[in-house]
């Protein structure tokens, strides 16, 4: 499949869980994908980083759920910043972990899970459809019942797949990118190459391969396509350029500039206009 | 007023070596559990407590790694002696067996922190991170924060959004957000503090050589129990300077977080 191909079976209004971590290991190119089409009203699932701040700062979220959303190196995504302190979409806050055990309920087939994380927390009071259960057992313990968080559709970047969908992670954290998958009526798996089935496991264990095919939909080679998040161990965060990002992001005509330089075409022009940047900073 | 034993002088240490040594105190017997520092100094702080009274600890390269030795802050491990993907570490959190020091935006008498936003939340005035990991930490695992400028900005009356759960929302909600629920040191670039008070409001446990009581309540927008006789932070060893100086932070980035 292409970008577009995948961008193609969403639809506006849809859930759809990104997979990564802060600022790594993004399914970037299908985020700049989703920024070229005209689908909004999107409900984002994130553990957030600059693809929250990318579908915000272009008005396709309408509402948000995570734990946080920053650039890892940089701490505040100054796109989500923005957008929170304009009021520009609805945001359910979650603790970390209950992001995770959201996920986890959905992938169960579960309507929630028990958690103690949460109660005496404001997680509580900004989502007031929260509610706790009480342990039918002797401790009759009193703990959040964190509700699945079902997904219309998943984006993942993986370093490697086949074209069955079979998805391989090479660097040291999977985050939770197979939760994602398996929470979603469908998942599209980006990744750096895709190679024969044979290949995958040709200098690795089994235990890297992350995504079951049964759970994937579509499969894209998108080299790079995690740029400028980390995508260990093929590449490193793209320090300078998210550097730069950030500058453009805290200026509206440094942005216009920054969008009429790198998101204005397609998937092909981002790479070579990011290599452009980067014979210029050399 | 000021500290009671005024001969005490600054010695040889900086201000941000005593931060660190108070970082370390915090992991100080707490056996084989996973550190989890949050800032510069607190990572000092952590591989400091390891390289001395606190060998059995666990730390981490920041990601996924579990590290067998204490390299310079900055420098990669050695050796790895495990695995902590973020899902794994989340479950860690709920064993108890980890003792976190994270940062706060703001940080109330009961200790409640804020990371997420100042001002309403529905709207904030300025956004934060988000409250992150703060809610399963805290009720977890033993829980300290390190505060790196101490201001009436960050110590404040009632934080904008509770993130961290301090001791009167946790006695509140009952037996399932206190059963675990422990609020150990809060350290800054003034002193140390904690929460042994009757009603478990903080409390000036010492004062880093240098400065006063009257600094610490002018900096502070609650009323802080202050003990008539306030000790100082404690001297580090000379063995403690060396490892701070020559083995973990050799670069001095620690003077970036506390200026001398």
């Amino acid at each position: 499949m292409t970008p577009e191909e995948v961008v193609g079976r969403l639809g506006s209004g849809m859930t759809i869980g990104i997979g990564g971590w802060g600022s790594r290991r993004k399914p970037m190119a299908l985020v700049r994908a989703l920024l070229r089409s005209d689908l909004t009203d999107l409900t984002v699932v994130s553990y957030g980083g600059p693809d929250v701040g990318l579908l915000a700062a272009a008005g396709k979220i309408r509402k948000l759920v995570t734990a946080f959303t920053t650039l890892d190196s940089i701490p505040l995504e100054p796109h989500f910043v923005a957008a929170r302190q304009r009021g520009a979409f609805e945001l359910v806050e979650l603790d970390e972990a209950m992001v995770m055990w959201g996920l986890t309920a959905a992938v169960h087939r579960l309507p929630f899970m028990p958690i103690r994380a949460g109660l005496a927390s404001d997680v509580m009071t900004v989502n007031p459809s929260l509610r706790t259960i009480t342990s039918p057992y002797a401790d009759r313990e009193e703990l959040v019942a964190v509700p699945a968080l079902r997904l219309d559709a998943a984006l993942v970047h993986l370093n490697r797949a086949d074209t069955h969908g079979n998805g391989q992670y090479l660097g040291p954290d999977p985050y939770f990118d197979d939760l994602f998958c398996e929470a979603a009526d469908a998942a599209y798996v980006s990744c750096e190459r895709i190679v024969e089935t044979p290949e995958l496991l040709k200098d690795t264990g089994p235990q890297s391969l992350l995504l079951k095919r049964a759970f994937v939909d579509g499969v894209v080679e998108t080299p790079n396509g995690a740029h400028f998040t980390s995508c260990a161990p093929d590449y490193d965060r793209d320090e300078a350029f998210q550097r730069a990002y950030v500058k453009a992001a805290r200026d509206p005509e440094a942005w216009r500039e920054f969008t009429a330089r790198f998101l204005s075409g397609d998937e092909d022009a981002y790479q070579a206009a990011v290599a452009a940047f980067h014979e210029e900073e050399a | 007023m000021s500290g009671t034993d005024t001969t005490t002088t600054a010695g040889t240490a900086t201000r941000a070596e005593y931060c660190v040594l108070a970082c370390a105190e915090a992991w100080r017997d707490a056996g084989e559990i996973l550190a989890s520092p949050m800032g510069t100094v607190p990572m000092i702080g952590a591989r400091l407590a390891k390289l001395t009274f606190s060998p059995d600890l666990l730390l981490t390269d920041g990601e996924a790694r579990l590290i067998a030795d204490v390299p310079a802050i900055g420098a990669a491990p050695r050796v790895v002696e495990g695995w902590l993907p973020y899902r794994q570490h989340l479950a860690l959190v709920t064993t108890g067996r980890r003792h976190v020091m994270m940062g706060a935006s703001q940080i109330d008498r009961y200790g409640n922190q804020n990371i997420s936003c100042i001002g309403d939340w529905a709207q904030p005035k300025r956004q934060l991170l988000g409250v992150r990991g703060a809610p399963v930490n805290t009720l977890n695992n033993p829980t300290s924060y390190w505060i790196p400028k101490h201001s009436t900005r960050v110590f404040v009356e009632r934080v904008d959004m509770v993130c961290g759960v301090g001791h009167d929302r946790a006695a509140a909600a009952g037996p399932s957000a206190s059963r675990y629920h422990r609020l150990s040191d809060v350290i800054s670039d003034l002193g140390v503090f904690d929460f042994e008070t009757p009603e478990r409001t903080m409390r000036l446990r010492s004062l880093h050589p240098g400065v006063t009581v009257e600094e610490v309540v002018a900096a502070t927008g609650f009323a802080l129990t202050v003990p008539d006789d306030v000790p100082y932070t404690r001297e580090p060893t000379a063995e403690e300077l060396r490892l701070i100086r020559e083995e973990i932070d050799p670069k001095g980035l620690r003077d970036r977080e506390v200026p001398s």
